[in-house]
């Protein structure tokens, strides 16, 4: 690991002013951490935000849920709010890797990251989320760009994180055996205003699936996408499963969110 | 005293271990030490024209910075293969020279070129990046199959054919397969496996700069015979200036027998630089480097009557070497293989012809079970074909052709002393509820899940002793094993022994077995192991044959501590040597209440005298001490056996195979500690299972390993695995006085095959290879769903 500077903001406004192009938040530190072990990322500055209070935390109010950016997976897991007004969401966190993961990973970290086998992403999609930084606040269809990419610019800063509640929701992954990432994984959530079908893991970026969504407009049932093609042109392929069985399992696993919703 | 020979006695090592006290080879730190990083070749094949260390050499903290050319100067050995294989034209097999740090040219990526030591492990790793390395890039061998049509990658070994070897009558099987109703054929890839001991490789070396001795603390499974090589064939140091020790140790399944190119280089650097020398592997290099596992490619045969009798056996295999022959490399896919290849049946003619070839891959060695595996995998797959081709149930036929009579000659080399197929498998059907599968595989069906079942039955051969008969087969070394019993004069024990734990618990099994010789309570017993100052010579623990010949050792040291211990306490007792029995750990005159306990016993052989008066409780000729030692060399290799039947639940959309119901049940003859043998036993499995569902090493055209993380590497899980449902029986070995027989490796070996064939049950026979990953499956059962219909 190459020697850096550690800064520990004490607010948002600090950790905005000592990022630069050469920097990086520390939030859980799962991911970059590893990657500056092993020598894949190197940072001039390293700027902790695990001490700034205003960022974590969970709030229903009404309509949404909205939570801080350094809030751990664990937390979400177990919020007795988050399971009973998006059970799905607390089910999502669950199942993000391993205990020491979920220990010490945060959501703003994991969608500031955007890996393309990330599970919120697919939340944030379907749950039409809101993401707030310290001085804008981004859709997330417009806020995920591509592989590892945001629109985040380097000095922003996620403060949090706002769900809708849908109606009903479930997030179903096929979880890559060997690191527990999402092969694929399907959020469906049924919303007054629509439905979305976000799709993480498939592809270099998550997306929502309209024609998934268009076919469960119409009738809200797993065989309602019996006929929907999905074309496995644009999805990853790796040692464990080829486009092919990615672009089949994309309706299999919608199906079972479908089904268990 | 109640005997704790089959007694639950829980593990006297846990307790360190399970609060972090355990010491490892890396928790250890010599003053003044260095830090090694290790130069490694990124290509799978390339010469080397040129290595520039000048600006690396001027970096921060850096020590010394030694390449092949060095090693090569001061004429340091090489790896070494340990044993001799023959083809079957009689000549002798080829080994390219595997230098510990590679001059001319390197054959696989990780092999090592040169070395930096330096006075922290950040300048080492800074240094490293500062050495140039000029290579002329090779193309690379890496496929198994094609390996023998390739470009030779070693001089003068053509074809890249280390040999061809054969065991068993190819003209009689052929005779016997012109009388078949029916042959089976099979062809079928036994999959890379990469250890992954929980402890990465490690060394530090301690060069004593005043008794010139050098001190080589190492994660071996074998310290004794790391120390051999390294002075017989690296010239290191003499022996006598050579001491290696392996303290705990975190798993080796045998990745941690070789003595390895870093533990070679460092203890002749260390007296080079003089200076302490710490090396510890990161992960990536374990999985680069580690010795492999597995990997065959075999095609089998088996000729069968219309009514399910074996008639004859065939197996062609092709093995893989990777880049160099290592110490069990290249007996692993011979006679580890090769004779357990016709199962635990009565198969009238057979033979086994094994090509082992060289890659530009790590190098192959033992992976537990070694070769039983991949033996025990191609006979019963093929034996569930033929059950399936003849319309038959899988229990049946294995019942119709098993020996009956014991002990019972093995087709292709082993007289098995004691086994009883039929009750084992009898008892695994009856503990699996065999006869409700059907009802629970409709169950399955009305959910939409496809359920199979499996069933496989195994002998295994290990121990691997005797040493004349191992050294006949091309071993370099006899394989008995040691041990040294000492009593203190206050009455503790200390055992030592020659074999290696790294997790086999010998703490507690060894000193079950002294506890119940010497009746001596277990809490003044201890198991001293792993250092070559302590104790006599030790051959090692590998082959499950630390109980059944390390253990007996011990028994026999004990054994003769009892007869001397007969003849003092005679001598105290005023009686001859023959009035005094032995038991509970006192030595009694016959029919009288005259007694000695052990420990007065063993206090009078330290003190041999009294105040006033000339007297000695020593018996004429007999020295003082109580301290006796014993090597044992068994008549024969040890049979344990078994049947395994699991069942599988598929969810034909997504192709996942859920492991549902696994049932063991093993004779290893006599059990000494059950909780510790159950212990063994699920390691084995999670091991076998990690083979059928999960693991496979993969490398790319170019000799990359694709697979060199936990991201890519699929390793199994404890919630991936069911209950075990573990059972025994017991037939007693009669080639040692306990009747016991090793349990290490069952698991392994009877895991892959029982799991691969309940998924191919499940998927109506449809073959698939090894691992059966979700999108394999789902590819088996999306075409079974096609033929279905077309059938209907
Ligand atoms: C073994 C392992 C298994 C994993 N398995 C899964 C899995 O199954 N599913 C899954 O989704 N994820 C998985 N992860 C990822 C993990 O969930 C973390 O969410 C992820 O590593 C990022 O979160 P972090 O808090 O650790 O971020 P950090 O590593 O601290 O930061 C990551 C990046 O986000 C930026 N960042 C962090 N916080 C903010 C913020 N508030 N505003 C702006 N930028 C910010 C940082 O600058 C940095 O570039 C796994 C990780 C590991 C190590």
């Amino acid at each position: 690991m190459k020697t850096f500077n550690y800064h520990s903001a004490k607010d948002v406004k600090e950790a905005s002013k000592l990022a630069s192009s050469n920097s990086a938040f520390l939030a859980g530190g799962m991911t970059t951490i590893p990657s500056m072990k092993l020598g894949l990322a190197s940072y001039k500055d390293i700027i902790d935000i695990k001490r700034i209070k205003k960022l974590t935390g969970i709030k229903v109010s009404g309509k949404t849920v909205t939570i801080g950016a350094t809030t751990k997976h664990s937390e979400v897991a177990s919020s007795k709010d988050v399971k009973k007004a998006i059970p799905s969401l607390a089910a999502l966190a669950e199942g993000i890797g391993d205990p020491q993961v979920r220990n010490r990973g945060t959501i703003g970290g994991s969608i500031a990251n955007n890996d393309p086998a990330a599970d919120y992403p697919s939340a944030c999609i379907a749950l039409n989320a809101t993401i707030h930084t310290n001085n804008r606040s981004i859709d997330a269809e417009k806020f995920f760009r591509g592989m590892f990419e945001t629109c985040l610019k380097s000095t922003e800063v996620i403060e949090t994180i706002e769900f809708s509640i849908p109606e009903k929701s479930s997030y179903q992954k096929l979880p890559n055996p060997a690191s527990r990432y999402a092969i694929i994984g399907v959020y469906v959530a049924k919303h007054k205003t629509g439905i979305n079908v976000g799709v993480t893991g498939a592809k270099s970026c998550v997306y929502n699936d309209k024609d998934l969504a268009g076919a469960l407009t119409k009738n809200f049932s797993s065989s309602a996408i019996d006929s929907v093609k999905i074309s496995s042109s644009g999805m990853n392929s790796d040692i464990h499963a080829s486009s092919d069985y990615r672009a089949n399992m994309v309706k299999a696993f919608t199906k079972k969110a479908v089904d268990a919703c | 005293m109640a005997s704790l020979v089959g007694s639950r006695v829980e593990r006297k090592e846990d307790k360190r271990f399970l609060t972090g006290k355990g010491r490892y080879t890396s928790d250890i730190n010599i003053a003044n030490q260095t830090y090694a990083i290790f130069i490694r070749s990124p290509h799978a094949r390339a010469k080397i024209k040129k290595i520039d260390t000048s600006k690396a050499l001027k970096s921060s903290g850096v020590v010394d910075i030694l390449t092949g050319e060095h090693i090569a100067q001061d004429k340091i050995g090489g790896l070494i293969a340990g044993w001799a294989i023959r083809s079957e034209d009689g000549s002798e097999m080829k080994c390219p020279a595997n230098p510990p740090l590679a001059k001319d040219s390197v054959n696989f990526v990780g092999d090592p070129i040169a070395v930096v030591f330096a006075e922290t492990l950040d300048e080492a790793r800074a240094a490293a990046e500062l050495v140039k390395v000029d290579y002329k890039v090779l193309k690379a061998v890496s496929n198994l199959g094609e390996a023998m049509n390739s470009e030779a990658i070693h001089d003068g070994i053509d074809k890249n054919l280390c040999y061809d070897w054969l065991l068993g009558d190819r003209q009689k099987t052929n005779e016997a397969f012109d009388k078949a109703d029916k042959i089976i054929k099979l062809d079928i890839v036994n999959n890379r496996l990469i250890p992954n001991a929980m402890e990465p490789r490690a060394c530090v070396i301690d060069y004593n700069t005043a008794s010139e001795e050098i001190t080589c603390y190492t994660t071996s499974q074998n310290p004794h015979l790391s120390r051999l090589i390294m002075s017989a064939f690296g010239g290191v140091a003499p022996e006598n200036k050579l001491r290696v020790v392996a303290p705990d140790v975190g798993g080796g399944f045998g990745s941690k027998i070789n003595l390895y190119n870093e533990e070679i280089v460092c203890s002749w650097a260390s007296k080079k630089i003089e200076r302490p020398i710490k090396w510890v592997a990161e992960r990536t290099e374990s999985f680069l480097t580690d010795t492999h596992g597995r990997d065959h490619i075999t095609h089998a045969e088996l000729a069968v009557t219309n009514d399910g009798k074996f008639l004859g056996f065939k197996n062609e295999t092709i093995a893989n070497l990777g880049a160099y022959a290592r110490v069990f490399g290249t007996v692993t896919p011979t006679y580890l293989f090769g004779p357990c290849a016709t199962g635990v049946y009565i198969m009238p003619a057979a033979y086994s012809n094994v090509k082992a070839v060289y890659t530009n891959t790590a190098p192959v060695d033992a992976y537990r079970g070694a070769g039983r595996p991949e033996a025990t995998y191609t006979i019963e797959r093929i034996v569930d074909k033929a059950a399936m081709e003849l319309g038959m149930d899988p229990i049946e036929i294995r019942m119709k052709n098993f020996p009956t009579e014991f002990p019972f000659k093995q087709t292709l080399v082993h007289q098995i002393d004691s086994g009883d197929y039929v009750a084992g498998l009898n008892k695994a059907k009856e503990m699996a509820d065999y006869d409700g599968f059907a009802v629970r595989k409709k169950e399955s069906e009305s959910k939409g899940k496809l359920r199979g079942i499996g069933v496989t039955s195994y002998f295994e051969a290990c121990g691997i002793a005797p040493s004349p008969v191992v050294m006949m087969l091309g071993c370099g070394v006899g394989l008995w094993e040691s041990a040294e019993v000492r009593f203190n004069p206050t009455g503790q024990v200390t055992v030592y022994t020659g074999s290696h734990s790294h997790g086999q618990s010998h703490q507690t099994t060894f000193a079950q077995i002294a506890a119940d010789e010497l009746g001596v309570p277990i809490e003044n017993i201890d198991v001293v192991h792993g250092d070559t100052d302590k104790g006599t010579f030790g051959m090692g623990t590998y082959g499950s044959r630390s109980l059944t010949v390390g253990g007996i050792a011990i028994v026999n040291a004990c054994k003769k501590i009892v007869n001397k211990g007969k003849r003092i306490a005679a001598k105290m007792l005023e009686a001859s040597p023959d009035e005094i029995d032995f038991k509970n750990g006192e030595f009694v005159v016959a029919k009288s209440n005259k007694k000695k306990t052990i420990g007065e016993v063993a206090f009078a052989s330290y003190l041999p005298g009294v105040r006033d008066e000339v007297k000695s409780p020593l018996p004429e000729g007999d020295e003082p001490g109580l301290i006796e030692s014993s090597f044992f060399d068994p008549a024969n290799f040890s049979f344990p056996a078994g049947s395994h039947i699991c069942e599988v639940e598929i969810d034909p959309e997504t192709g996942h195979v859920k492991l549902d119901k696994y049932t063991a049940v093993d004779d290893f003859g006599t059990i000494v500690n059950p909780l510790i043998v159950e212990g063994q036993v699920h390691g084995g499995l999670a091991q076998g299972i990690g083979q059928a569902l999960y693991e496979n090493a993969q490398y790319d055209d170019s000799g990359q390993l694709i697979t060199a993380s936990y991201m890519d590497y699929t390793m199994p899980r404890a919630d991936d695995l069911p209950d075990f449902n573990l059972g025994f029986t017991c037939t007693k070995a009669t080639t040692n006085p306990l009747g016991v027989k090793g349990c290490g490796e069952a698991g392994t070996i009877a895991a892959t095959p029982t799991v691969m064939n309940a998924v191919i049950n499940a998927l109506g026979g449809k073959e698939i290879s090894l691992p059966a990953t979700a999108e394999k499956v789902w590819k088996a059962c999306k075409e079974m769903k096609k033929s279905n219909a077309k059938a209907a």
